[in-house]
């Protein structure tokens, strides 16, 4: 058990006060950045990079510099769920699921519930893919590398399949949403051709549509206009707003164990890949909705909703660090500036980090453990206040989480332009509710609509043209037959029941 | 112990009046030190024209750090990334900033591809060059596992196969990778499967897959690949051999690649790590970036980082810069005229 010395050994350079100091620091501060929506984990790590440059000068300060990096990045992941169960809003790309079950869990009076489930169920997803990394780390850095541009579509149209057969609208309107998510996303440069698309000679849309920017106006200004228009009130003012919460919903967990494991497996697979957090919530999401006897009650405040997707995205967040240290190439924008921060510390990620730099390495998957185990600490005694914020006025709140929405689209590229944009949005996202259209397909295909579309190319350009390369191998078959098999899962269980009965 | 009397003190006020005025008048006329031109009043915003975790950002942040470390500037350096459209998001911005001397720049080849691949109104000159940090190699690369040990066994290997056999991965379309294999296509004649991928670090990884059969990275971006065994670069695409003689694996250093001209592909491209300003700024304002970077430079973290990817420290400043510049701009011009990369009209 070589792996169980080095994990003690990292323990042992990583268990200094300075160091506990420092990750309470990058939890508190990481919690913070993941509550304002826009300011994500990539944005405040690339901030509070510049701390930590006279910091990596020894090996020690480098363990003590990543331990705050990494603990800003756990803190993010934990925060992102705030915002999303109290005001639906996405405080974090990966939040976006749990706004499907936590948000009507808010106005049901049960906010506190909603945020212990998903606290917890970040950790559990965590603390599952820290173990993987711990004993799995060479195989799965091998693993990894069979994935090229055939299985990566496959990864994505296994999203997409396992989400079109989920949703509750009527499938026509599914695919509708689906459909200007992917035109939104083909806005920009075309990585294929390197021509620009559907720009218009608009300078400001060179960039194409930022993902996060829809999700502040489609989910968040969408969300207010709607409240306004229902008669100035919150819902679920009076839900309890104890501690108790915290034990009680912890008693009704353990229900759940075949819910967690199947989404930190999904995490840790779309993590490594790497799909990202992102994907993973969403299929963890849909995943459970499938198989969970309880799965009709999806979206109207079900648990086990905000447990899904809560455990895969941490899973995935988390194991996304393992292709980033061992080849070097970041599983999330997170880890891309982490890894420009071990740059300066004059480390370089890639397989012979692992050789070379034991101490570092171990320091940081032992960290991995005690940030998560601080996280989860620091998180679960703010629930209380947290959903307290649920009692402050509807009129004192509304014009607080506008600002604060506006600010974090102007943060993602520092343009007003994306402010404007923000609020195009917000009455997109109110008439798509008004007209009973869903909207969580069309930010499934803004997010990854692009690049499905560019592994999907690539496959093509490698083939030279023949679709038969995704069942070209066992991996890449075995993927695109069950995302085939997710599409065209209720039609065919309808088919067998008729078929029986 | 000596106490200064009240006269004595009045006596050295009127001197430092009299020394401050002194240096007011020569101000005035023009003879003023250089360190008191001009310096930052605020935090200067350095502009990165690609993504996060890219060859140009990597630098870019690693200025930061050495800045920051080595307190060279009083106002701070924030790296900020406009990748959208092929760089041409931060290359636009910068262009509207007439006369802003708190925003630079660092560009890559896309200062010449990205305008003339998408047309974007956007030329180098709407900028004011402050500096060439460095030039970037490129390298063949191939999977360690494969059998080629020299670019001429590749090259023959390739040809043996017929056209569009052969896959090379390169990052975004109508760039520097792109030019670079069609460069080498016209020269021997075949003809290869081009696979943009988006990021340089990504392309490594795919090879070491063995999802593309070879590829033109930057050293840096392939260095530890070659380290763990996992790649094998077979000629750097310059006209004379690196200059780096440190053992980078056991055996093998920078210096031990040969030339792909010496290999029977005469094909020499290397990248302009350079900085820029907006329009219209003084010379003032451009002298203290030259000056700072300067700094930058004499410092031991950039020898050393100038080493590990194996960069050519060839620094240009003024109208030299500019010489360059204007010649490259040409190369470019007609490489992606020959190749039919240029924009629609």
């Amino acid at each position: 058990m070589e792996e169980i010395n080095s994990l003690m050994h990292g323990f042992a350079v990583a268990l200094t006060p300075m160091n506990l100091g420092l990750m309470m620091v990058g939890i508190v501060l990481g919690v913070l950045i993941g509550v304002l929506p826009g300011l994500g984990g990539a944005n405040g790590v690339a901030i509070l990079l510049p701390l930590t440059f006279a910091m990596g000068n020894t090996p020690a300060g480098q363990v003590s510099a990543i331990i705050l990096l990494s603990c800003i990045y756990w803190g993010a992941l934990f925060g992102g769920a705030i915002t999303s169960i109290l005001f639906n809003i996405p405080g974090e790309p990966w939040s976006v699921a749990t706004t499907f079950d936590g948000y009507p869990m808010a106005q049901q009076g049960r906010a506190g519930e909603a945020l212990t489930a998903a606290f917890t169920s970040s950790f559990v997803g965590a603390f599952i893919a820290v173990l993987m990394i711990t004993f799995l780390a060479p195989l799965v850095a091998k693993f990894a590398l069979r994935f090229g541009p055939p299985e990566f579509f496959a990864v994505y149209l296994l999203t997409f399949c396992s989400f079109v057969g989920m949703t509750k609208s009527p499938p026509m309107k599914t695919v509708a949403a689906m459909m200007l998510g992917f035109a939104l996303a083909a806005v920009g440069l075309d990585t294929v051709t390197g021509q620009l698309r559907l720009t218009f000679g608009f300078t400001e849309l060179l960039k194409g549509f930022d993902f996060l920017i829809a999700v502040i106006g489609l989910f968040g200004i969408g969300e207010i206009l709607l409240t306004i228009e229902e008669g100035l009130d919150f819902k679920g003012m009076t839900g309890k707003m104890k501690m108790k919460v915290v034990i009680e919903t912890w008693k009704q967990l353990p229900k759940y164990w075949k819910t967690s494991l199947r989404s930190s497996l999904i995490g840790c697979w779309m993590g490594i890949t790497p799909g990202g957090a992102t994907p993973a919530s969403f299929m963890g999401y849909g995943v459970a909705k499938k198989f969970s006897p309880n799965g009709a009650s999806f979206g109207k405040g079900d648990i086990e909703g905000v447990i899904a997707p809560e455990t895969a995205a941490h899973a995935a967040g988390t194991s996304a660090l393992l292709p980033m240290l061992t080849l070097g190439i970041p599983g999330s924008p997170t880890a891309a500036v982490l890894l420009g921060g071990l740059l300066v510390w004059g480390l370089q990620p890639g397989p012979m980090l692992f050789e070379e730099k034991k101490d570092f390495v171990w320091g940081l998957i032992a960290s991995m453990y005690l940030g998560n185990i601080a996280g989860l600490i620091v998180v679960l005694t703010t629930v209380p206040f947290f959903a307290a914020i649920l009692r402050i006025p509807f009129s004192i709140i509304a014009p607080v989480i506008l600002v604060i929405c506006a600010i974090g689209a102007f943060t993602v590229h520092s343009s007003m332009f994306d402010v404007w944009l923000m609020v195009v949005f917000g009455v997109i996202g109110y008439v798509f509710k008004k007209l009973d259209y869903p909207l969580a397909p069309l930010v499934l295909a803004l997010v990854l609509g692009d690049r499905a579309e560019d592994a999907f190319r690539q496959s093509m350009l490698s083939s030279q043209g023949t679709v038969t390369i995704f069942f070209s191998n066992p991996l890449v078959g075995s993927i695109t037959t069950l995302a085939l098999l997710m599409l065209f899962w209720g039609p065919l269980t309808s088919l067998i029941k008729r078929i029986r009965g | 112990m000596h106490k200064s009397s009240p006269t004595q003190n009045r006596l050295s006020q009127f001197r430092r009046t009299l020394f401050a005025g002194a240096i007011a008048a020569s101000i005035g006329l023009g003879i003023s030190a250089p360190s008191l031109a001009w310096e930052p009043t605020k935090s200067v915003e350095f502009v990165v024209p690609a993504g996060t975790g890219g060859g140009a950002d990597q630098m870019a942040r690693f200025i930061q750090g050495v800045v920051t470390k080595h307190n060279l500037m009083k106002q701070s350096l924030i790296v900020v990334n406009k990748s959208g459209g092929a760089g041409a998001e931060g290359f636009l911005d910068v262009k509207g900033s007439v006369k802003d001397p708190h925003k630079i720049i660092i560009t890559l080849s896309n200062l010449f591809t990205t305008p003339l691949a998408t047309g974007i109104p956007f030329n180098w000159k709407d900028l004011t060059p402050v500096q060439m940090l460095a030039l970037d190699q490129f390298v063949l690369w191939v999977n360690a596992e494969t059998p080629y040990k020299t670019a001429k066994e590749y090259t023959t290997a390739v040809k043996a196969a017929g056209p569009s056999k052969f896959k090379m991965g390169g990052t975004g379309s109508k760039q520097e990778d792109q030019i670079i294999t069609v460069a080498i296509e016209k020269l021997t004649g075949d003809k290869f499967i081009y696979i943009p991928y988006k990021g340089g670090g990504e392309v490594a990884v795919q090879l070491v897959g063995k999802h593309v059969d070879s590829t033109v990275n930057n050293p840096i971006e392939a260095v530890e690949q070659w380290r763990a065994g996992k790649l094998r670069p077979l000629c750097v695409f310059d006209d004379k051999v690196m200059p780096y003689n440190a053992k980078v694996t056991a055996t093998q250093s920078w210096a031990d690649i040969p030339t792909c001209k010496s290999q029977g592909m005469d094909v020499d491209y290397q990248m302009l790590r350079g900085i820029f300003m907006p329009g219209g700024v003084t010379k003032d304002q451009v002298a203290f970036y030259v000056d700072l970077f300067k700094k930058i430079q004499a410092t031991p973290d950039w020898k050393e980082f100038m080493e590990k990817g194996a960069f050519d420290t060839t620094t240009l400043t003024g109208d030299e810069f500019v010489k360059w510049l204007t010649k490259e701009e040409l190369r470019h011009q007609t490489l992606m005229a020959e190749a039919g990369f240029l924009a629609k009209k």
